[in-house]
């Protein structure tokens, strides 16, 4: 069991990671040619066959993920003081944080074309 | 009961609440040159009566003091206003309450300091329960205070042996570590402005988090583990907003939100964890 100083270290780390990564996504779609069109199906799922830029996306998903929702937990921490509540926000946001991270790498996955065989 | 206004009509008569030497030859119209309106908050937490306010019109004299006012509507007005304070000089830190919305000592609060007109309002702390009038509960506050364990902890002093007694070196420069924090005098202001107190009702507070890094930069101190454990909790340091209220409203000049961030510092690692600690002074040779 993480002890509060250390989650809360993973929680700085994470938010300024995220940032970085995030500015990084930023500064590479503005940089892009053709930005208007980088929504078009085939130009998305170009970028997806982009190796570094899967892992730029993957990054920014596991970071903005705990970072996000260690903040949630946090806030519901504030809301109510009991056991049963805590335990019980603890439990959810570790659950969403790993089920947002699965569902959003399988999503790089199939569209990076990587479980393809 | 509605708000209403008494007038003090007792200068011709005793004067005690106000300057004994003076007693009884006071003119009205050396008192009453000004006159400010003091609304006091009235309630009480074993009755089911609802708040109200009663208002007062206070003569004021140079150097008064919101607890002189409060003191004087007490003596000729109304004996049953519910305030608590002692030293009447900022020592004891009883005289708390929020003085025009803002968390202050009553005795050192003069009246010409303060903004807002004739009106005065006197409510009492916030983030305490309420007892009577202006009169808190300090004791979750006391309990957070122990649960810091304020003293000073060392193995390697032998407390038990009075032959061994001795005492710690320590420099100047290791005093000034924690000197600021050691002027607290537990008037719970800080804790009343603490906006986290407020919302999250575990959270030690500013006062008991800047005495446990009073204690932790104490070189006497040789427990900073165990001090790191007991703040490093799910409603402990990292609840802290910094909103820095505490430190706005502190009377003594100390600076709670600062302690925080340094004990945080400690915490994650920023500052260095490995302490100094104080050498005992060789109790034969001294002796």
């Amino acid at each position: 069991m993480l002890k509060e100083g250390q989650i809360m270290k993973i929680h700085y780390i994470t938010g300024i990671a995220a940032l970085f990564v995030v500015a990084v996504h930023i500064i590479v779609r503005l940089i892009t040619p053709s930005f208007s069109l980088s929504l078009v199906y085939e130009n998305v799922i170009k970028n997806y066959h982009n190796t570094p830029y899967i892992i730029l996306l993957e990054s920014i998903l596991i970071l903005v993920a705990i970072h996000g929702f260690n903040g949630l937990r946090i806030i519901l921490l504030e809301l109510r003081q009991n056991k049963p509540w805590e335990d019980g926000v603890a439990i959810f946001t570790i659950a969403a944080t790993i089920a947002l991270i699965a569902y959003g790498t399988r999503t790089i996955i199939v569209a990076s074309g990587l479980g393809l065989g | 009961m509605g708000p209403f206004i008494k007038k003090i009509r007792m200068l011709g008569k005793k004067n005690r609440g106000i300057d004994d030497s003076r007693k009884d030859n006071t003119t009205h119209s050396e008192l009453t040159h000004k006159t400010v309106i003091l609304n006091v908050y009235r309630a009480n937490a074993r009755k089911d009566d609802s708040p109200r306010y009663d208002t007062f019109e206070i003569p004021v004299q140079r150097w008064m003091t919101v607890l002189d006012a409060l003191l004087f509507a007490k003596s000729y007005s109304d004996s049953s206003i519910g305030i608590r304070y002692s030293c009447r000089m900022a020592s004891c830190g009883s005289c708390g309450m929020k003085i025009n919305g803002i968390p202050r000592l009553a005795c050192y609060t003069k009246i010409s300091e303060l903004s807002g007109g004739r009106t005065i309002t006197c409510e009492p702390l916030s983030n305490f329960p309420l007892i009577r009038d202006l009169v808190t509960d300090f004791s979750q506050f006391f309990e957070r205070h122990k649960e810091m364990a304020p003293f000073i902890r060392n193995d390697n002093a032998n407390i038990t042996d009075e032959t061994m007694l001795s005492e710690f070196k320590q420099s100047p420069k290791d005093v000034d570590q924690y000197l600021q924090f050691s002027y607290c005098i537990k008037c719970g202001l800080c804790y009343s402005a603490c906006p986290t107190v407020a919302t999250d009702t575990r959270f030690p507070g500013p006062q008991a988090l800047s005495q446990a890094y009073r204690y932790y930069a104490d070189t006497r101190d040789n427990s900073s583990i165990q001090r790191l454990n007991i703040a490093d909790d799910r409603h402990g340091i990292w609840r802290c907003h910094f909103a820095g209220s505490c430190s706005a409203v502190c009377p003594k000049g100390v600076d709670p939100a600062l302690g925080i961030q340094l004990l945080r510092g400690h915490l994650m690692g920023f500052s260095r964890n490995e302490k100094k600690i104080a050498e005992l002074r060789d109790p034969v040779s001294e002796q």
